[in-house]
């Protein structure tokens, strides 16, 4: 008999931590959002892309709707080019919208800001593996103080 | 099938620098009782594990059933474990189980026999050691002697071909010791199996053993039937038959002069 | 005097490379080899319950405390900046990829390796082990294996219980007490946190130190000298060479894992 309350009790530590993992995966990270692979692929090129990482959010109007996939250097020009994964639900951005790093708060992490552009009948939509034309790069803290004293300079 | 089981063949060992066995021979006839007489710290519990593989002579042989162990591959030396066992000095009883399961061990690693009939087994190997009513206590729960009974059940739960006894008698009273006499005995002569007997006890081996090998100062200084034994001129057999603590065999492991060391101050 | 130092590193060197290649030796001999379901099973059971189980409570206590103090201090330093809403992501974050694993990997060195090793020593004390290899049972299979497999299991799943009730206890004291908004509590952690890059990385993290922690134990116990005082030797050596190990290893794995 106590062989058998060694199991029950082997299976119940077991259980308790596959409920810990799940609440980790689904509640701590949430793993609902970009994890199911219902996603469509654009591009945009940067200047400078600062502190942006690969799985940083992509976000319209703060709504999370999708995070970088990968970022390389295209072999050409040498600039960066940012692979995003946005998710399927939101897939009629016009070729007019804009991409922009941005930074949450003052000494937070950088993300994407997507803005949507207008649309008419000349414009189209954005499909998978499309690029996004107007990019707005990371502001660099030394370039802009750079800046501010050349100004001040003149 | 030779009619030698165990033979050894000048077989030299040392434990780091200190020589235990040099160019040793000696041979163990199968279906007899064959007892192993010494000193202690003499090496005979080393002899023993030299033929159960356990540790690995600089030189000679050891032929167990014509298979020489020191040479032989991981997987043919637990095979050939298979038909020996051994009671060992300290009993070596599994701490965390009952002596029921003890006992039942071997039998459930090397059978698939069903519960009941480990059950059946068990219980007539405890009975025949006297602790039929002991099956459920823990080894903590032993007196020195019964552990040794229960290492013993536990020995010949599987009925080895070779069975190696190191002391079986020490820690046991004169009734005990009278079972497990009788019982090394019985084993051998209605099995047939063959056992290596080591001991002290000059008056219980005289009486059982078949053949007699008397090891000190690293090799057999006597070897021969207990009668022959008794008859034998040789001092050093004498002396250690007799139980005298000064004669030929030194009784004290080798040191320097008494009085000298005394006299000095240590450094 | 030099070169006596010098002859003593030498032979302290060629030592530990010998104890080295003998836990390997070891462990080789535990796991390679078809495994057999029928016995092997039930001595599993046995001993996830002795390492995993009993480690429980001890493992959620820790958890649960160490969540609180990290909420604690977490918050006087964030709230100098306003940003307090960060606290879980802070919490969060020092869990999953340091402080689940590590301290899971201390305590259970603490915990369940310095019994293992005094239990294994005292088995070779005792005769135990070369009792069972007369009677043909490979002690490093009946023994040695199943306490592996049940180490290298019950760690992660220790340090995934430790993290949770980590999170759960900075939410206790953020939240409920400090007064940090709940909904930015959960929602800046997820905002912040990875399934691979954190929870998963983490995991890793904990297999690794399970795998050095448990070898560890189990070869200090294996080769401890037979007698009480090499057993309490080899007890106290497997909490400190496990202990600096994992630190050791725990370094290299975070710049592997999150340092570019
Ligand atoms: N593990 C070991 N390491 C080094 N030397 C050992 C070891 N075990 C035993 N010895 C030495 O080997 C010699 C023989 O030991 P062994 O245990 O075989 O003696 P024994 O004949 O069985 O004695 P006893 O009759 O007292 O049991 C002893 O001198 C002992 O000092
Ligand atoms: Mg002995």
């Amino acid at each position: 008999m106590t062989t058998r309350k060694i199991e029950i009790l082997v299976g119940a530590f077991i259980v308790l931590a596959v409920a810990a993992f799940l609440m980790l995966a689904l509640k701590v990270a949430n793993a609902g959002i970009s994890g199911s692979g219902q996603s469509y692929v654009l591009y945009a090129k940067f200047e400078n892309i600062g502190g942006l990482k690969v799985r940083s959010p992509i976000k319209v109007g703060g709504v999370v709707v999708g995070r970088v996939a990968s970022i390389d250097l295209d072999t050409v020009y040498y600039t960066p080019v940012v692979k995003m994964e946005i998710n399927e639900q939101y897939s009629n951005f016009p070729e007019t919208s804009s991409v922009a790093i941005l930074t949450s708060g003052l000494l937070g992490e950088q993300y994407l800001g997507l803005q949507p552009g207008f649309i008419d009948e000349t414009v189209q939509i954005l499909a998978d593996g499309d690029s996004i034309q107007d990019t707005r790069s990371a502001i660099v803290l030394e370039e802009l103080i750079g800046q501010f004293l050349f100004n001040r300079g003149n | 099938m030779s009619d030698i089981m165990v033979d050894i063949q000048h077989l030299s060992f040392s434990r780091g620098k200190n020589l235990i066995y040099d160019d040793m021979s000696m041979q163990v006839r199968r279906g007899k009782v064959t007892a192993i007489m010494g000193p202690s710290g003499i090496g005979k519990t080393t002899l023993l594990k030299l033929i159960g593989g356990q540790l690995k002579p600089s030189q000679g042989h050891i032929l167990f059933d014509g298979q020489d162990i020191p040479a032989l591959s991981r997987a043919d030396l637990y095979q050939a474990r298979k038909k020996m066992s051994m009671l060992f000095q300290s009993g070596a009883l599994f701490t965390e189980m009952s002596v029921f399961d003890n006992v039942a061990f071997p039998i459930r690693e090397h059978t698939r026999l069903s519960e009941s009939l480990i059950n059946i087994i068990v219980l007539m190997k405890l009975e025949s050691v006297g602790l039929r009513g002991a099956r459920d206590l823990m080894p903590a729960e032993l007196s020195g002697g019964m552990a040794r009974r229960a290492a013993l059940a536990r020995a010949i739960a599987l009925d080895p071909e070779l069975i190696m006894y190191d002391e079986p008698f020490a820690g046991q009273d004169p009734i005990s010791m009278g079972v497990i006499v009788r019982l090394i005995k019985e084993l051998n002569n209605a099995l047939g199996l063959t056992s290596i007997v080591v001991s002290h006890d000059v008056t219980e081996v005289m009486s059982i053993a078949d053949y007699v090998y008397l090891v000190a100062e690293k090799k057999v200084i006597g070897h021969g039937t207990p009668e022959q034994l008794r008859q034998d001129k040789s001092a050093l057999v004498q002396q250690f038959l007799l139980g005298e603590a000064d004669g030929a065999v030194p009784f004290h492991y080798k040191a320097a002069a008494y009085e000298d060391e005394l006299m000095e101050p240590r450094r | 005097m030099i070169t006596e130092k010098l002859q003593n590193l030498g032979r302290s060197t060629i030592d530990n490379l010998a104890g080295f290649g003998r836990s390997g030796v070891m462990l080789f001999g535990a796991l390679v080899g078809k495994p057999n379901f029928r016995k092997g099973w039930p001595l599993l059971v046995k001993q996830l319950y002795v390492i995993g189980v009993l480690s429980l409570l001890i493992i959620l206590v820790s958890g649960l405390f160490i969540g609180m103090v990290l909420a604690l201090q977490g918050y006087t330093v964030l709230v100098k900046f306003g940003a307090e809403g960060m606290l879980g992501p802070l919490v969060a974050l020092s869990l999953l990829r340091e402080l689940g694993p590590v301290v899971t990997a201390l305590l259970f060195a603490g915990r369940a390796g310095s019994a293992l090793t005094a239990e294994i020593g005292l088995m070779k004390a005792t005769e135990q082990l070369s009792g069972m290899e007369m009677m043909a049972v490979d002690p490093l299979r009946r023994i040695i294996a199943p306490r592996f497999w049940a180490g290298v299991i019950s760690m992660p799943l220790l340090a995934m219980v430790f993290t949770a009730v980590g999170i759960l206890g900075g939410h206790l004291i953020g939240v409920n007490w400090l007064g940090v908004d709940g909904g930015s509590y959960w929602s800046t952690m997820q905002a912040n946190v990875d399934l691979y890059q954190d929870v998963v990385n983490g995991l890793i993290k904990s297999v690794v130190f399970a795998v050095i922690v448990i070898w560890i134990a189990l070869h200090k116990g294996f080769d401890a000298v037979p007698t009480s005082e090499g057993i309490s030797r080899a007890t106290t050596q497997t909490v400190v060479t496990a202990s600096l190990t994992v630190l050791g290893f725990d370094f290299i794995l975070t710049a592997l894992m999150f340092g570019g």
